[in-house]
Parts: structure tokens; C-alpha cells; sequence
């Protein structure tokens, strides 16, 4: 978070219930940062009527009383950006917690402030422009190596006048001081601040036709999300959205990821914080914290601060996105995140909507998801966010309000299903209920950058799951024995794409990332099992023979496999001569 | 301190008063009714004008005329090491007629969140001696994870096996030195006769002396039940976190806790969330069960293992619904296997623990721990699905596949989860009888297993016996 440089007015507390205040006397705009009490609780401005200012605290209000102070600083919920933000954890509110757990210890105190982004820390500073160039709002100054991985780019501030740049130098800078002078006088300095509720300005807003590869099978393969796309994952308790946002986070192809842990476990953030710095980035070999910005605002942290917290991450995101990364951002979960809102509006006693939420709960999540997207930079440079939701539905029932309107807004869909997970079929995400609406316009990549035929051999995967989900229903009633012949073969291979492709373990080393040829490549064996097997039945060899050909059940080692190629080549040359051989 | 007779509106279990000087919000009050009878409240909203207060004792006999003292400060939990050993009541007095508490400390009961970034990843196996458990869903030191019950089954049972059994294997063999076990037991709207149970069990098993009881017993009143969890965990913390114990913390029933919650959402007339109760339900649930952990650079743990009774046996209804979205997984008491005489009569597949993973392997439990489990999970999953068929079609129309299926099912309920309240397995023991099981299977079917990991633990015998059965 930014810090306040003064304080532009003051007012008196009125009264105190839970996480909103109210006071009087006090000249404020909509969404201003106040401070409350003598403890300095900080707070923002969420409604003004007549005398009476309402307020929603960040931190917990326990011992607050009627008659303390309000301070105002004028300005809204902003967010510091500069070098150092990558390689952080912060609160919902930009507070880093490892300087908080220094100045407080292991427990969350209140009223301590902290800055964003680290004030003392000297960066070394490379111009690419040179004096006399001119620079407008969102040109490229210099960069700086934030980390191993990432370059930061150090920019013309989006609401700058721009101008001719009369002082420019390489050298060691804090994030304070101006590295580069216009002639109008403006000195740029590394830091920035934005308001978190305000999208960063850009030029242009795309179609997107690249995938965000998240070397996950099911979701690169049939459900794919474009770089720049929007994707929900809603699911009971306990079918693992956690898990799949975590693999989305540690194996996606993006260039930044910021992970926020809205309303979410502790341990499963301290989860996070102790794998990511020891886990590789598959790109470039470097530590995954390099590239990560982790946000945490835990379930029993102040609800008013998971609220903020969802807008921080895409300030964070779009910050990167203008420097022409590709910024994959993960929300864990936007569910709490809503019922945030819901609290805060009932104690504002707001005429409440569907099931209690409030009536702009729709707004507010298309207006976080319309943040998304592939942009054309003010610099002209593309840069992505894509946004991935979790969201999650009380009684795993996807009519609830946040599902529905969520729904309403992405583009991919990835729904996780409860049955899955209780029989242990990870990512339990189901095939019959998912979609995703960029297939088509992603299918050219696929087809330039793996296989010709990808497209075609998915649509026969999709066809014999379809197929044997309905051949289900009728085994459910007469039993599998009682099918004819082929029914029962397309029920053999369906279960090979469902255990040998689909299944993935996110904790075997090999298997936990699965790029997009090796994705192709097995699919290609289990129809080459398919071809070979379906022209044996032709040729009158018994099914149950078929089903218990040696190679066959070699399909479901294909995963773990790191000489992979190989593996399935020789594969499928036993399957096809196994086959044969049978007649 | 001031004192007002004030009161302006008496209405279920809050009283507001009229004051003229500011007081704080969830400062603790004093009522003394005019026959001298002292309740305790808590400010929950206060204004320049009035308070709001919620009164844990009950409101009968305060009227207009009674007398209200505001404490000046929030309510405290006198902590010492000397709690153990102690049964206190809802609020945290000694009800056990032993002397005095000499606080060394008075805590905050609503205690502040942990730093995530100080918090130090849970991955110590706790052995619970309990097959289904140790097996299939691992409790760990620092988890939370909960009993998902309903009226009838037994868990209060299945929580004292835990508490009794509970141990890390590798600490008992290394070092006598390590840190010590306590339990700190918060009973919410039990029966007197639950309560009975529990204590003569913790006297019989000598469990008592690293104890610390809090009883909020179903004639008390309502609203002190959303303190006594809160004096509970405040207790647990200090003895993890000063005098490094791992404190197992077993709180009995959150359905009645989230019952008091919704009581006073109603008489605050506030707009109520899914079924009535409040909307801050979720903030307030996670209130408490996020007080479990591990902190770097401490000793001592917090594990909690709540348990609640599923209204109507739903678990999508709010209250198992929102605590399943908090907690890390949850032990699932099922009917069909209470009736069948299955005990625990804990059923698997519904049931998580989202720690696992990272608590068993290698070093840990064993190396094929993960790998049984799955392959358990999944033949157990498998056998249930074929039982619906069998009820079609008879075990005639099934191949011999699905009919080994169906046997694996049976014994596995039989031998591995039926084991008994009064049997303690080790992880090894757990471990081997799920081989034994497993290798009823061809070693082809086990598809999660490691290839080396079959050749190691597979029972050979076990599987050619069954193939001479099929054949005979």
C-alpha cells in the first residue's frame, strides 16, 4: 500500500459495529483512505449521507469507541508499483507480511503501516532513451532486473504529459529518487501509485488466439484458456480448486503470476510460500517466486480487507501487463471475496439481492473480470492478463448467485465435481459439464505449433467420452456384460482417456507438467489402441482377448514417463502388433 | 467507573442502554438486576448515543431498573500452565470446586490472526491409531480437520479414540525430552449426559491431567456459547505458543455454536444470510478454526479437530458447508455403516485431509503410503458404484472383475475400517492390511501403485488363494 502523506481532515467517530464506522465531521470523497482511532485502524470511505461519513476498516475494530479521531488523507485506496513487488506476500491492502512479521511478530497486530514496495533498496538502473528523446505516458524509460527471470521496465506514468527527456541516467537508484527529467520540469521516479479501483489506461483490447499452456491435459487439451481470456473454476469443498489454481500457477506458460489467497486457509498460503521459492519455472529454470507475486488475505483476516484484496492483484497485474508481459492472475476464491461484500452491505443494512448479496454484486464481478484481456500497451506493446476465478458454491449447488453471474461473464469453464474427487479422479475437473468458448480461435496454434491434426483427434476424444457417458447409463441398468461387442470396446478405450489422459497426479515430478506434444502424443496412443483394437473386433476376435492384450494397460504409465517420446512410439508399435497378431 | 440504570430495550439476549460517554466496541459489561444477581455482556455495536449488549448469562431478571457497569476493556482469558488438570465453565470459571486461577497472563479471547508468512507448514503425521483415518486421510500436527457427524452416530466416541491415542511415532522412540501432548476440550450445548461420558473417560484414561475442560452445557445459556470456543482456543494458543505443548483442541458441537450466532443475528434483526443464519457466519467460523498452526520457530502446535452434528445429515447444509470450505478436509460419520456395526463407522470417500500429502511418504509414515491410499480410494470407489448394479441385475450378470470389486468393498469395510474404538494400529499395521486387501487385485488392476512399490508389498498367496478359490 501507499503511503499517506498527509492529512487533509479530521472527524469524529459516531459509532462502531464489526468492520464499519461511521463518523461526523469529517469532508470526504467516495472511497478516500481515513484513518480511525487513536490506533490509526486504516479505513476507507464506502458511503456519505448528509453529516454522516461511513467507513469500512481494514483491521479489527475490537476496543474502538465513539468520540476517537478519523483522519482523512484525501486520496483513494492506492497501490505502490515499482521494482520489488515480484518475489513479495502482502496483505490484502499492499502490506508486506514478512516486514509486518518482523515489526509485530508471529501475529497480526493492528495500526502498523508498511510500504509496498521496499523505500531502501538501491536498484540498478539502465536507460534505453537517451536526452533529448521524446517520451509520452507508458514509454519505456530504462529497465532494471527485478529478478533472475524478469526485466522491469521502468515507465512514463500513464497520467504523465510525457515531453523531451533532458536528464537521463544509468546508475543505482531507490525507488524514490528521479531517475529521468522531462522538460516540463516532471522528474520520474521508479515508484508509482494507481488507484487499485481504477483500470490502468491502454490502448487497445484484442481477440486473443494464443493459449496460456498450463501443462495440465484436460485443460490445455480440451478446455483451453487464451492468454488474455477470462476462466472460472467452481467446485464443491474438497475437489481441489486449491490444487488446480496451484498447478495453473507453478506450471502455466505466463511471464508473471499473481496469485491472491482471498478468504482462504492460512496454511495453504505458508503452502505457497515455502514450495514456490524452491520450485522451478518451466520456462526459464529459475526460482518460481521470480515471477510471482503472492497476496494473502486469509479467512480471519479483516473482511474488509479481502474485499481490497482481489483489486490490488489486478492493479499488480496490469502494472506487469503494461511492460508487455503476459500476467496470468489466479483469485482464491472470488466467492469469498462477494461474501465480503455481502457483510459489508448488510451491516450498511443495503436492501440486499439474490440470497442476501448485494443487487451490484454482478457489476462488480464483471467490472474485475473486464480487466482481462490482451492489450495493446500505451507503449504499443502487447501485453495479457488473464484472470482464472475460483469460485465456491455453498453446497457445490452452481445455481447460487456468485456461479451464475461469473458464469455470465468468462469465457472458460472448468467445473469440478465432487464424484471425481471422492474416487480419487484428479483434476476432478468433469468433461461433461466444462467448456471453453476460445477452442476455435486457439485451434490455429494448435495446429501450427503441435499437430496438424490436433483439432480433429480431440473431437474424437470429446465424441467417445460423450458416448460413453450415455453407454453408462444403460450399464447402470443391465450391466456392462450385456452390451454388444464394440459398446463394450468404446467403454475400454473411454476409460483409458479418462485414467491414462485425463487423470493427471499434480504430485509425481514427471507427471505434474504435461507440455502440449506430450498432451497430443498420448491421445494419439490411445487411438492408435482404438484403430488397432476396432479393426480386430472386425476381424472376429473376441473382445475380452482384446481387452487383455499385453501393451494395453502400458497406456496408463504414459504420464509418468520422462522419455516420453520414445515411450509411447514403441507403445504403439506393440499395441498395433499385439492387435494384429490376434487374427 | 460509571454506572448507568439506562436500559431503554430489553429484546432476547440483548439489552441497549442509553450512555452519555463513549464506551468500546466489544467492551465487556457488568448487569447487576435489583436482586443483586451480576451478569456478563459483551458491546456488540456502540454508538454516541446507545450500546448494544449481548448478555452471555441470559437476560431474566434485567429490567429498566437494573444497573449496567462498562469494564473498560475487551474480554480476557486468564491463562496459566496451571489450567491443565482444570473443568471450567462456558466463560472460564472453575466449576470443578479446585482453588483460584492465578493468571500468569489475561489474554484477548478473539485473539489475532497468525502472519501466513509466520506461519510454518504443517507435515508432522500424527499416528490417531485409527485405520481410516491414518490411512486414508492423515491427521497432521497443526490441521484442522473436523468430524462431519449427525444425531445417533457416534463421535464423540471416535474424538475420545483420537485424544487417547493420538502420538508422532518418531518422537516417542527419539527423545523423551520433546514436546508434550495436552488437550484442551471446549464443550458447546452438550448434554449433561455427553459431558458425563467425556469426563469419565478423561478420569478413567488419567487423560484429565493434561486437560483443560470448558463446559457449556444445553441448559446454559445460549450467547455464552460463542465465547467458550473463543476462551478454548485462547488457552490452546498460549499453551502451544509460550509453554510449547502440542494442544489437541476438540471442540463439541459447532452446530450449536453457529445455533447461538444465528440466535443473535435474529435479535439484532439482521439480514440474514442462507437459512436464517447470519452473513459474517463464514468470517466468524474462520475466526476460530484458523487459529490452528504451526508458527516458525515454536515448539508447540495446534490441532484442532471440531466436531459437528449435520443437520438432517446434509452437508451442503451452511453450517458443515461453510466449515468444509475453512477447514483442511473432514472425517465423514455415515449411517449405513453405524447401523451395519461398523466402528468408527467413518466413510472414506467422502472424507479428506487436505494435509496429507504432504505428511506421509517417505521418512514420514512409509513410501508407499500415498500410493496405497489412492489405489484404496479408488477400488473402494469402484466396489460402492458396483453395489447399485448388484441391486439390479444380481452378482450373476457381473464379470469376475467387478465381482472381485464387490468382495474388495466388503472386506474392506470389514477388516480395514471396522477395527473398533478400543484398537490402536500403527501406521505399518494400517499399511499392511491395506496390501493385504489390495492384493486380492491382479497386480495389473493396481494402476496407481509404483511398479517397484508392487513388487516390495504385494502379498503373493493372498492373490493365488483367490485364484484357486475362482477356479474351484
Amino acid at each position: 500500500m501507499s503511503q499517506a502523506e498527509e492529512i487533509t481532515d479530521s472527524g469524529v467517530i459516531e459509532s462502531v459495529s464489526g468492520p464499519v464506522v461511521t463518523a461526523t465531521d469529517l469532508d470526504a470523497q467516495m472511497n478516500d483512505v481515513v484513518y480511525v482511532g487513536d490506533e490509526g485502524l486504516m479505513g476507507e470511505v464506502i458511503e456519505i449521507e448528509g453529516e454522516v461519513t461511513t467507513i469500512q476498516v481494514y483491521e479489527e475494530t475490537s476496543g474502538i469507541s465513539p468520540g476517537g479521531p478519523v483522519d482523512n488523507t484525501g486520496e483513494p485506496l492506492t497501490v505502490d508499483l515499482g521494482p520489488g513487488m515480484l518475489d513479495s506476500i502482502y496483505d490484502g491492502v499492499q502490506r508486506p507480511l514478512d516486514v509486518l512479521q518482523g515489526e509485530m511478530g508471529a501475529f497480526l497486530d493492528r495500526g502498523v503501516d508498511a510500504p509496498g514496495i521496499d523505500l531502501e533498496k538501491e536498484w540498478s538502473f539502465e536507460p534505453v532513451v537517451e536526452e533529448g528523446d521524446h517520451v509520452e505516458a507508458g514509454d519505456v524509460l530504462g529497465t532494471v532486473d527485478e529478478t533472475v527471470s524478469i526485466e522491469h521496465k521502468v515507465l512514463v506514468p500513464p497520467r504523465s504529459d510525457g515531453g523531451e527527456v533532458t536528464e537521463v541516467n544509468a546508475g543505482e537508484y531507490t525507488v524514490d529518487e528521479p531517475v529521468a527529467v522531462l522538460d516540463s520540469g516532471e522528474e520520474i521516479a521508479m515508484r508509482q501509485e494507481w488507484p487499485v479501483r481504477r483500470a490502468r489506461p491502454s490502448k487497445d483490447k484484442h481477440t486473443p488466439r494464443t493459449p496460456l499452456v498450463t501443462g495440465q491435459r484436460i485443460q490445455d487439451g480440451l478446455f483451453p484458456l487464451a492468454k488474455g481470456g477470462t476462466a472460472a473454476i467452481p467446485g464443491p469443498f474438497g475437489s481441489g480448486k486449491t490444487v488446480t489454481q496451484q498447478q495453473l500457477a507453478k506450471w502455466s506458460d505466463a511471464d508473471i503470476v499473481v496469485y491472491i489467497g482471498c478468504g482462504e486457509r492460512g496454511n495453504e498460503m505458508t503452502e505457497v510460500i515455502e514450495d514456490f521459492p524452491e520450485l522451478e519455472d518451466p520456462q526459464t529454470g529459475n526460482p518460481l517466486m521470480a515471477r510471482t507475486c503472492l497476496i494473502a488475505n486469509t479467512s480471519n483476516m479483516p473482511v474488509a480487507a479481502r474485499e481490497s484484496c482481489i483489486y490490488t492483484g489486478i492493479t499488480i497485474a496490469e502494472y506487469y501487463r503494461d511492460m508487455g508481459y503476459d500476467v496470468a492472475l489466479m483469485a482464491d476464491s472470488t466467492s469469498r471475496w462477494a461474501e465480503a461484500m455481502r457483510e459489508i452491505s448488510s451491516r450498511l443494512e443495503e436492501m440486499p439481492g439474490e440470497e442476501g448479496y448485494p443487487a451490484y454484486l454482478a457489476a462488480r464481478l464483471a467490472q474485475f473480470y473486464e480487466r482481462a484481456g490482451l492489450y495493446t500497451t500505451l507503449n504499443d506493446d502487447e501485453g495479457s492478463v488473464s484472470v482464472v476465478g475460483a469460485v465456491s458454491p455453498p453446497g457445490g449447488d452452481f445455481s447460487e448467485p456468485v456461479t451464475q453471474n461469473t458464469l455470465r461473464i468468462v469465457k472458460t469453464f472448468w467445473a469440478l465435481d465432487a464424484d471425481l474427487a471422492e474416487r480419487r479422479h484428479f483434476p476432478a475437473i468433469n468433461w461433461n459439464e466444462s467448456y471453453s468458448l476460445y477452442k476455435d480461435q486457439l485451434d490455429d496454434w494448435w495446429r501450427e505449433n503441435v499437430s496438424e491434426d490436433f483439432p480433429e483427434v480431440r473431437q474424437w476424444a470429446v465424441d467417445v467420452l460423450d458416448e460413453e457417458t450415455e453407454l453408462q447409463e444403460i450399464v447402470q441398468l443391465v450391466g456392462k456384460d450385456a452390451l454388444p461387442d464394440d459398446q463394450q470396446l468404446t467403454l475400454e478405450v473411454a476409460r483409458y482417456l479418462r485414467e491414462a489422459w485425463l487423470q493427471q497426479n499434480a504430485l509425481h515430478d514427471v507427471d505434474t507438467n504435461c507440455e502440449p506434444a506430450k498432451t497430443y502424443k498420448m491421445l494419439t496412443a490411445i487411438k492408435t489402441f482404438n484403430d488397432a483394437a476396432f479393426d480386430a473386433l472386425e476381424a472376429g476376435v473376441p473382445v475380452d482377448e482384446i481387452q487383455n492384450v499385453d501393451a494395453a494397460p502400458r497406456l496408463n504409465r504414459m504420464g509418468v514417463q520422462e522419455d516420453w517420446d520414445e515411450y509411447i512410439e514403441e507403445l504403439k508399435d506393440d499395441l498395433t502388433a499385439q492387435l494384429r497378431d490376434l487374427y | 467507573m460509571k454506572e448507568y440504570k439506562t436500559i431503554s430495550e430489553v429484546s432476547g439476549p440483548l439489552v441497549y442502554v442509553d450512555i452519555d460517554e463513549p464506551v468500546a466496541y466489544d467492551e465487556m459489561v457488568e448487569i447487576e438486576t435489583p436482586d443483586g444477581e451480576v451478569k456478563r455482556g459483551q458491546v456488540l455495536e456502540s454508538s454516541d448515543e446507545f450500546v448494544a449488549i449481548q448478555v452471555f448469562e441470559g437476560t431474566e431478571g434485567i429490567g429498566q431498573d437494573a444497573s449496567v457497569r462498562f469494564l473498560g476493556e475487551t474480554l480476557k482469558m486468564p491463562v496459566t500452565e496451571d489450567l491443565l488438570g482444570r473443568v471450567l465453565d462456558g466463560s472460564g470459571q472453575p466449576i470443578d470446586g479446585g482453588p483460584d486461577i492465578v493468571p500468569e497472563e489475561r489474554r484477548d479471547i478473539v485473539g489475532e490472526a497468525i502472519n501466513p508468512h509466520a506461519r510454518e507448514y504443517p507435515e508432522e503425521f500424527i499416528q490417531t491409531g485409527v485405520s481410516a483415518i491414518d490411512g486414508m486421510n492423515t491427521l497432521v500436527r497443526g490441521q484442522k480437520l473436523p468430524i462431519f457427524s449427525a444425531s445417533g452416530l457416534p463421535h464423540s466416541d471416535l474424538a475420545l479414540q483420537i485424544a487417547r491415542q493420538a502420538s508422532v511415532p518418531e518422537e516417542e522412540a527419539s527423545e523423551e525430552g520433546g514436546s508434550e501432548f495436552a488437550v484442551v476440550f471446549g464443550a458447546m450445548g452438550i448434554t449433561a449426559e455427553e459431558a458425563n461420558e467425556f469426563m469419565e473417560d478423561f478420569e478413567r484414561t488419567g487423560a484429565l491431567e493434561r486437560s483443560v475442560v470448558f463446559m457449556n452445557l444445553a441448559d446454559d445459556p445460549a450467547v455464552e456459547r460463542t465465547v467458550t470456543p473463543r476462551m478454548a482456543l485462547t488457552t490452546a494458543e498460549y499453551l502451544a505458543f509460550e509453554k510449547d505443548y502440542h494442544v489437541l483442541v476438540i471442540l463439541t458441537d459447532m452446530t450449536n455454536y453457529c445455533e447461538a450466532l444465528r440466535e443473535i443475528g435474529a435479535a439484532r434483526e439482521e439480514v440474514p444470510g442462507r437459512r436464517g443464519y447470519p452473513g459474517y457466519m463464514y468470517t466468524d467460523l474462520a475466526q476460530l478454526y484458523e487459529r490452528a498452526g504451526r508458527i516458525e520457530g515454536r515448539e508447540g502446535s495446534v490441532t484442532q479437530i471440531p466436531i459437528l452434528t449435520m443437520p438432517g445429515d446434509d452437508d451442503t447444509h451452511p453450517i458443515p458447508d461453510l466449515t468444509g470450505y475453512i477447514t483442511e478436509g473432514q472425517i465423514m460419520m455415515d449411517r449405513d455403516l453405524n447401523s451395519q456395526g461398523v466402528t468408527p463407522p467413518v466413510n472414506v470417500l467422502p472424507s479428506l485431509s487436505r494435509l496429507m500429502d504432504d505428511g506421509i511418504g517417505e521418512g514420514l509414515t512409509r513410501e508407499d503410503h500415498g500410493d496405497v491410499s489412492d489405489q484404496l480410494y479408488a477400488a473402494y470407489a469402484e466396489g460402492e458404484d458396483l453395489r447399485d448394479l448388484v441391486n439390479i441385475v444380481g452378482r450373476e450378470a457381473l464379470s469376475d472383475r467387478d465381482n472381485l470389486y464387490l468382495d474388495f468393498a466388503d472386506r474392506f469395510e470389514a477388516e480395514f475400517v471396522d477395527q473398533g474404538f478400543d484398537t490402536n494400529r500403527s501406521v505399518e499395521e494400517t499399511l499392511d492390511l491395506g496390501w493385504e486387501l489390495l492384493s486380492l487385485f491382479p497386480k495389473e488392476e493396481l494402476n496407481r501403485v509404483d511398479e517397484e512399490l508392487i513388487e516390495q508389498y504385494y502379498v503373493e498367496d493372498e492373490a493365488e488363494a483367490e485364484e484357486a478359490a475362482a477356479a474351484d
